[in-house]
């Protein structure tokens, strides 16, 4: 029999018993699309991570305190003293120490409580430098941000991240304000762009002010040097590592120790990244291979199926040898039968898979990214499960003697 | 036993049966289901096979229908030995020099009168016109042209049986295989059918009917009765119409 009558023949009997065939397509279209949905809301969650590890700033270097080794646990701290100073800011800023790092933002940071008039706000306080704001990628929608002056004078100034300013003003021009950090009284004269939370902070709910004035006149004790996190800005990706060379030996000079004794970590936005996505990776997997179980399992429906079938048409069977069918057209009718079992369940799989992407963001406030290739594999692998299932019962068919099959009752 | 002497004739009878012998194992046990049957017919002829159940008659039918093959002695079918065919061959036999028709009808429910008849054409590889143009042209010959797409449950047992005769004639068989061909119809069906065959018979084709109702063998040229595994050669010798006139 020709491809075409074979495949005729196929969606005839699929179509001849119709609900057993959806329920046994059924089984195969969950798997399919919670194959699907599972690497999408896994694949949307990374992209998500990338990208709030992007908007951190690009070509972007980060320098902590401390430092955790496999052997030796953790070195130092942020809680204690800090071991970075901003003599370490001064020293990479250096174009002859560091020539490929062309950006130095030294961050002191600390919960305080920020007071305009009668409002009560508690936030992050970051003390900084004006690079900071091309350092973190960050823009202002109104003002402007301090100068180097203002940072030699611990001016009294501050920057608004926008929720901040909502906060503590509502819908008022927070611009000339007056908000009070700790006794201090400051100017606000900027307010930051929007740019949305990242994993770990809220970057639209901050009070920017110049470092020295942090240091000096908010920060309730002591070290006027020590800073938090020492944010550098490669010249391009192409010097990023040379960078982070050129950091790690100048840190460790100023510093006076060697590389196994260092009392600071630094960290690429690449790295900050693998770690991020480190767990979400390992739980899509788990997932995908439970979503890849009920596939499997849907897999098992279609041969189950096809063994009853080929059981109750024994009589087909048998007709169809005596009128000529040679064992391998039997085999492929049944084969056939299968993969075709396999492939409608995969299609419309994938059409479910697709609707549940645009459905469940709704829901779970978590982006679904569903690539082609996901779709056309999802495709390919319920294909191959139809035909793999099918072989077994294909070849039984195929052995029956033509006049056991027709006598059978 | 029957002795027919093997002649040197450069024409082959179009089935000849030479000590052919048959053994089922059933379990432990063996049945001697043939024993040495020799028999020839001729181009042409209508031959009914007697004999009752258990006789070995549906053996033997199975045998010269290529859906089995024969333990010991040799089987001719148009001047081919099929008896040490492989599957494929056997299926390609059955294909193209047998049209099969069964007590049953063994007809598909869901497809319609001549999708059934054209079902051996796709096994031959004929191409879709043919195939339709050849499966309409068999129904109309059996007198169903008006009955083409209905299905095998709107039809009456007597058509049917014709629709599988269709199904039996399409491929223009050398042998025309009936088993049992009335044994699901009433009266009126049977001659119906019965009378088919005669037609068929008047057209030139050899058609072996395979049957135990007296009645039925009557519609033959001649009788060959199947008795033991063995055929009957005194009964045989005597045509049923013959016989049933005493």
């Amino acid at each position: 029999m020709s491809w075409g009558g074979t495949i005729r023949t196929a969606l005839e009997a699929i179509g001849s018993r119709r609900l057993r065939s959806s329920l046994t397509m059924l089984g195969i279209l969950i798997g399919v699309a919670a194959v699907m949905l599972t690497v999408g809301l896994g694949q949307g969650a990374q992209t998500q991570v990338r990208d709030q590890i992007n908007r951190l700033g690009s070509n972007l270097l980060i320098v902590s305190p401390g430092s955790a080794t496999s052997t030796s646990g953790i070195r130092g701290g942020r809680g204690s003293a800090s071991t970075l100073t901003t003599r370490d800011a001064t020293a990479l800023a250096s174009r002859v120490v560091a020539p490929d790092i062309a950006r130095v933002a030294p961050v002191v940071t600390g919960s305080q409580s920020l007071t305009a008039r009668s409002t009560n706000w508690s936030t992050n306080v970051v003390g900084t430098t004006p690079d900071w704001l091309p350092v973190r990628a960050r823009s202002l929608t109104q003002g402007r941000f301090f100068t180097l002056a203002e940072l030699g004078d611990a001016a009294s100034v501050a920057v608004l991240g926008s929720t901040t300013a909502t906060e503590l003003f509502g819908g008022r021009d927070a611009l000339g304000q007056s908000v009070t950090i700790n006794g201090t009284t400051l100017t606000v004269i900027g307010i930051l762009n929007t740019v949305g939370s990242s994993t770990t902070t809220d970057e639209d709910d901050q009070a920017v002010v110049p470092q020295t004035t942090y240091s000096s006149r908010i920060a309730s004790s002591g070290n006027a040097r020590g800073i938090s996190t020492l944010y550098l800005q490669a010249v391009s990706t192409d010097v990023l590592s040379a960078a982070y060379q050129e950091a790690q030996k100048a840190l460790l000079s100023t510093h006076g120790v060697t590389v196994a004794a260092a009392d600071f970590t630094i960290s690429s936005q690449q790295s900050l990244l693998t770690t991020a996505t480190a767990a979400d990776r390992t739980l899509t997997v788990l997932l995908a291979g439970i979503a890849a179980i009920s596939l499997l399992v849907g897999g098992i429906g279609v041969m189950n199926i096809m063994l009853v079938s080929v059981t109750e048409r024994i009589r087909e069977i048998g007709l169809r040898k005596a009128l000529g069918a040679t064992p391998r057209a039997v085999r492929r009718q049944f084969l056939v039968e299968a993969s075709t079992l396999g492939l409608c369940g995969g299609v419309l799989g994938v059409l479910l898979g697709l609707v549940g992407a645009r459905v469940l963001p709704h829901f779970l406030n978590q982006p679904v990214t569903i690539s082609p290739v996901a779709g056309i594999g999802a495709l390919g692998v319920s294909l191959v499960i139809g035909i793999v299932a099918g072989v077994y019962p294909a070849s039984r068919a195929a052995r029956l003697a033509p006049i056991d099959a027709l006598r059978s009752e | 036993m029957s002795t027919v002497p093997l002649t040197g004739d450069v024409i082959w009878p179009i089935l000849r049966l030479r000590d052919v012998g048959k053994v089922y194992a059933t379990g432990s046990m063996e049945v001697d289901a043939l024993r040495g049957v020799s028999m020839d017919v001729d181009r042409g002829e209508y031959v009914a096979i007697m004999g009752p159940s258990g006789s070995g008659k549906s053996t033997l039918m199975h045998i010269l229908g290529c859906l089995d093959v024969p333990t010991t002695g040799s089987y001719h079918l148009a001047g081919e030995d099929v008896s040490a065919m492989s599957e494929d061959a056997l299926a390609a036999v059955r294909n193209r020099q047998i049209g099969f028709v069964f007590q049953q009808f063994n007809l598909l429910a869901a497809l319609p009168a001549w999708r059934n008849v054209e079902l051996p054409l796709c096994y031959s590889g004929a191409g879709r016109a043919e195939r339709k143009e050849r499966a309409m042209g068999a129904l109309a010959r059996v007198g169903l042209a008006d009955r083409v797409d209905h299905r095998p449950g709107e039809l009456s047992g007597g058509q049917q049986q014709r629709v599988a005769v269709a199904r039996a004639l399409v491929t223009d068989p050398s042998l025309i295989l009936a088993d049992e061909p009335t044994g699901n119809l009433d009266s009126h069906s049977s001659a119906d059918v019965l009378g088919l065959f005669a037609e068929l018979h008047d057209q030139g084709r050899t058609i072996v009917l395979i049957t135990h109702e007296p009645d039925v063998a009557t519609s033959a040229q001649r009788v060959v009765r199947i008795l033991d595994g063995q055929v009957d050669s005194a009964l045989s010798a005597i045509p049923a119409s013959a016989g049933s006139a005493r």
